[in-house]
């Protein structure tokens, strides 16, 4: 049904090597290396797209025209912002914990990094397919956060302190609520292997197959997604109007653009779980029953669907970000604590009881 | 300005000093904050980072000079600055401007404070992180400075005042102009309603934030939208009607809660009172000379004179001391955002620093009018 699997290509590499070198550590070296390159590319070109398309977005929400002036549409702009940050100077900071502060970058990005590798882009495209595939992102995702408060701390700066300490205490309380809404849907699909998440929605998605329980854990996972990201209206930890960029304050150069960058593909992470778990992965829009419309869906390849939903998601983050002022950090929590987080536990004792009795779809 | 910072605890606070370069001061202000985690203990002002000593400037010039320097004091209510200085001069002189300049400089005086209000209302959501409002204000301000450039050349600072009456007659196109612009506004407030004002994010961060009760408002002389706010009618177009207030209808806009929510409503509200204003007059502009014919050189009586008008930001007052020459001898100005300012740490103690710039943009501070 599916016109291209990836798991062709991807066990075609891993014979051709078997049968030159042997099953053994080299194998494996060369295997990890492969991945991690093709996964280094993804990360600087979609890092790349996405911060144009924030500015494109932005710019459409505030009535003007966005970039429009290096190469057709300003596509261009972001790889000549990219390379004006890569040549700028590191300013070195006074007083700074130097170990700290320069690994700070690093750890953000090595946690991103970590969640976009147990992602199926497609059949068979995925680094690791763990039993655990969700606990795993949830966790991993989590560790930014470490890196956050690093920079934050080590920057020898009130402002960037501050935006840490609001940080932590922020991902801190949201992981519950995204961890919370992402069991409701573990508990209707039965499994936290991300493969067989994706197998489970062939014939309709999540989303539509828990119904109301699915569509509250939707909604619920979205906002803590972005207030995972720090991205507004949760981005207390930068909040530029209030502490000037908060904990990258004192970063200059590529070790700024590498938190830039870690900003945007923690969207992406964000948004790849939520297609993923909720909106059917790779897996074409279906209805049952409308079997010349589910044909004609099933052509489109499934990486293209896949982005398409990715994309979606993205854009409603962008769109979060330049509609609604910034919450302040006491309502923040209210919000986590008081609001989301009862709400999430009363549907996962909805979804158990749906599924229990049958009633999804 | 006085206020000691008190009750420091050196294990748990420190200070933080907001400013003077900071993204939401909108200038040159240095505020010191004394912080115990999130929360404000005190805060002192520091001002004086873009002091150009223009009273002290002003002794030195002659009264049609000292106009174009009011310009740079309260830089989005330049008109009404300027109108405050001519007023003062002909009232001490007893001369009488015709109506068609009392008409001209009204209308002004109130698309500059739609104009001011527009810059506000789009840095108040960038205050409280809405970066979309900047683009929507200034999106519609740009058409009020393309009528002010159209009849007096100057975009930001018109100088359009001049003892007697006004620099120029007012662009042929002027009315037109004037009435298109007003009906873009109409359509284009509400969606200020949308965005930001029925937002529950923003109900939040405003309702019940920044207290100033009026008594407070009194004593430490809030004046404008902002003493309004908080139930203090000192709305200085009724009390003392000065050009041609005392011919139209409008309403002053009196709300009682004393919070954030009720500064913002009550300049969204002026935006409509202001257009009335204009819309009363836009019509009726009589015939005359847009200029009495002053002496070359203006020299005022002996004695000392005040001059009150309401400026965008509140009640702008200029005072000169006299002693015949074409120069002041003493000149002061009262300006409303130092009145203003003073409140500023009453207001936030005991709240968190999102609250501090929240309620700083409330206030609507211009820099260069609180240190001069």
């Amino acid at each position: 049904m599916f016109l291209y699997d990836f798991t062709e290509l991807t066990s075609s590499i891993h014979e051709g090597l078997v049968s030159s070198l042997g099953e053994g550590l080299l194998t494996t070296t060369i295997e990890f290396v492969i991945a991690g390159i093709a996964y280094l590319l993804f990360f600087a070109i979609f890092g790349l797209f996405a911060v144009y398309l924030e500015r494109k977005v932005c710019a459409v929400i505030q009535n003007r025209p966005g970039p429009n002036r290096v190469g057709p549409y300003g596509i261009i702009q972001t790889i000549a912002d990219f390379i004006k940050l890569l040549m700028k100077e590191l300013i070195p900071i006074k007083n700074s914990d130097k170990v700290l502060f320069n690994l700070a970058p690093f750890i953000v990005i090595t946690a991103t990094f970590l969640s976009i590798g147990a992602i199926p882009f497609d059949k068979g495209l995925q680094m690791m397919d763990f039993d655990i595939g969700i606990l795993y992102v949830t966790a991993v995702s989590s560790l930014g956060v470490l890196g956050i408060l690093l920079a934050g701390w080590s920057s020898n700066n009130k402002y960037s302190l501050i935006g840490a300490m609001r940080s932590g205490a922020q991902i801190v309380s949201y992981e519950l609520s995204a961890g919370l809404s992402l069991m409701t849907i573990i508990v209707l699909a039965g499994t936290m292997q991300f493969s067989e998440v994706v197998a489970g929605q062939a014939d309709l998605w999540f989303i539509f197959k828990g119904h109301i329980p699915a569509i509250i854990a939707f909604v619920i996972f979205m906002i803590a997604g972005t207030a995972e990201t720090n991205r507004g209206p949760f981005d207390l930890a930068e909040a530029e109007s209030e502490l000037t960029a908060g904990f990258h304050t004192e970063y200059s150069g590529i070790k700024f653009a590498l938190f830039y960058l870690s900003e945007y593909m923690n969207m992406f992470v964000i948004a790849a779980i939520g297609t993923t778990v909720f909106l059917g992965g790779w897996q074409p829009f279906q209805i049952p029953g409308l079997d010349g419309f589910n044909t004609v869906m099933a052509y489109i390849p499934p990486v293209l669907w896949f982005f398409l939903k990715v994309f979606v998601l993205i854009i409603v983050m962008m769109w979060f970000k330049w509609t609604f002022p910034r919450l302040r950090i006491d309502q923040l929590l209210r919000l986590e604590w008081k609001y989301l987080l009862p709400i999430n536990l009363v549907n996962l004792i909805l979804m158990a009881t749906c599924v229990l009795l049958g009633w999804h779809l | 300005m006085t206020n000691t910072i008190a009750n420091i605890d050196k294990e748990e606070d420190y200070f933080l000093n907001l400013g003077p370069q900071h993204p939401s001061t909108h200038g040159v202000l240095r505020l010191l904050v004394n912080l115990r985690g999130e929360v404000v203990k005190d805060l002192k002002p520091y001002c004086g980072y873009i002091h150009r000593g223009i009273e002290k400037m002003c002794e030195r010039n002659t009264y049609p000079q000292i106009i174009h320097l009011t310009d740079r004091l309260d830089y989005l209510s330049a008109h009404q600055n300027n109108e405050a200085v001519c007023l003062l001069v002909e009232k001490a002189l007893g001369v009488e401007v015709s109506d068609r300049v009392k008409y001209i400089r009204t209308i002004m005086s109130e698309l500059s404070r739609i104009a001011s209000h527009l810059l506000w209302w789009s840095a108040f959501g960038m205050d409280l992180g809405a970066l979309t409002t900047f683009f929507y204000g200034l999106r519609d301000r740009e058409h009020i400075l393309d009528i002010f450039e159209e009849t007096t050349g100057g975009r930001l600072l018109q100088s359009y005042n001049c003892p007697g009456g006004v620099m120029y007659d007012i662009h042929p196109n002027f009315q037109k102009r004037v009435k298109e612009c007003l009906v873009h506004l109409k359509k284009k407030l509400p969606e200020y309603d949308k965005l930001l004002t029925g937002n529950v994010i923003f109900k939040n961060r405003a309702i019940g934030v920044g207290l100033l009760s009026k008594e407070d408002a009194i004593s430490f002389g809030v004046t404008g939208p902002s003493g309004r706010g908080s139930g203090f009618s000192c709305d200085i177009r009724k009390l003392e009607p000065y050009s041609a207030y005392d011919k139209v209808q409008f309403d002053e806009i009196i709300r009682t809660e004393c919070d954030s929510m009720a500064r913002y409503k009550n300049r969204i509200d002026e935006f409509y009172q202001s257009m009335s204003i204009i819309e009363q007059l836009i019509d009726n502009i009589p015939d005359g000379d847009y200029q009495t014919k002053m002496k070359p050189i203006i020299k005022l009586p002996e004695g000392q004179y005040y001059q009150r008008v309401e400026s965008s930001r509140g009640e702008f007052g200029v005072f000169v001391e006299s002693r015949g020459e074409k120069n002041p001898y003493r000149i002061k100005f009262r300006s409303p955002n130092l009145a203003n300012l003073s409140a500023l740490d009453h207001m936030v103690r005991g709240q968190k620093i999102a609250d501090l710039i929240a309620i700083m943009g409330s206030l609507d501070l211009v820099i260069p009018d609180i240190d001069r």
